[in-house]
């Protein structure tokens, strides 16, 4: 069985941490909330680092619920992305140094989206996981998680239904 | 508009809406009328240049508290819970209107619902880009009268 000699590790890196860069910096409102990802492999990991304009209670004071909720939609949308990226880049099918921001695949379409807000966002850094329950041709299942100080204590958690664009006319 | 009311002002002390721009158009009776401006900053698909869901999601969120708010005899208010669909795209270049309504309320739980149009949509009432439903927190600072001894 021959197999070929495997890439040198930062070429691998890089060009998924490019990939990753373009499509997560692609969304403004993603950037307006100063939104990043963070990658572990193929797992990601967003950061929403605390600002002042985030605040929807200055009494508490606490984040907004529709920075939260705005937060875990674009987490979801992102690892939902990410996941099919990764795999066309994987089996070859996407080179990700044609990659830009005029080649991106289209993004997922929210169909509906449940938040269910467990705590109030403390004001300090957030951060967000989604796991795709279920991804079929057409629709598929996201769940997000959302927590702060504390990877146990979750402040939020959502469900989304999105629409996936057809993969084979995507830009 | 009825007059600058607490909940109005509330409104306007709120950071992010300040950030997003918006508007308390009409506020009364468990009612409330909210708007934001298109913004390139808050587009959520750069191929169409439609907002994000995560942009109406906030509008429609202050929204629904707002109408909370103007609920009679109500209190401070948090979100427990909101879902929102998502019918279709909002036209890009156009405002954003939500429209919620404090269905019921309970001691410490109220009830909302809410719709988001465009400017052509709002103006025709027509198809709404986004609805929502949603459960907030009340303390409406009245105590369950007590019944139960030690309670």
């Amino acid at each position: 069985m021959t197999r070929s000699r495997p890439e040198p590790v930062q070429v691998i890196k890089q060009r998924r941490d490019m990939a990753l860069a373009t499509l997560a910096n692609g969304i403004p409102y993603s950037q307006f909330l100063g939104i990043r990802f963070d990658r572990r492999g193929d797992e990601l990991t967003a950061l929403l680092p605390f600002d002042e304009q985030l605040i929807g209670n200055p009494f508490l004071p606490a984040l907004h619920g529709g920075v939260t909720s705005a937060f875990l939609e674009i987490t979801a949308i992102i690892e939902l992305s990410w996941s099919m990226l990764w795999e066309d880049m994987e089996n070859g099918k996407l080179d990700p140094g044609k990659l830009d921001a005029e080649h991106l695949p289209r993004l997922p379409k929210t169909i509906d989206f449940t938040v269910d807000y467990l705590r109030s966002g403390l004001p300090r850094d957030a951060y967000a996981r989604a796991r795709v329950n279920r991804s079929g041709r057409r629709y598929a299942s996201v769940h997000v998680e959302a927590w702060q100080d504390n990877r146990a204590r979750l402040f939020a958690q959502a469900t989304g239904h999105f629409l996936i664009p057809s993969r084979d006319t995507g830009g | 508009m009825s007059d600058p009311n607490p909940a109005q002002r509330f409104i306007e002390a709120i950071p992010h809406a300040k950030a997003l721009g918006m508007r308390l158009e009409s506020i009364g009776n468990g009612k409330a009328v909210m708007s934001m401006a298109y913004d390139e900053r808050f587009i959520g698909d750069p191929a169409t240049g439609v907002i994000s869901g995560g942009a109406v999601s906030a509008l429609m969120d202050t929204c629904c508290g707002a109408a909370v708010l103007a609920h009679p005899e109500s209190g401070p208010t948090a979100t427990l819970d909101l879902r929102i669909e998502y019918m279709r795209a909002a036209r890009p270049g156009q405002r954003i209107f939500a429209r919620a309504e404090c269905f019921h309320a309970t001691r410490t739980v109220a009830f909302v619902r809410a719709v988001a149009h465009d400017e052509s949509s709002h103006a025709e009432d027509g198809l709404p880009v986004a609805s929502a439903t949603g459960a907030f927190t009340l303390d409406s600072g009245k105590k369950k009268p007590k019944t139960e001894a030690g309670r």
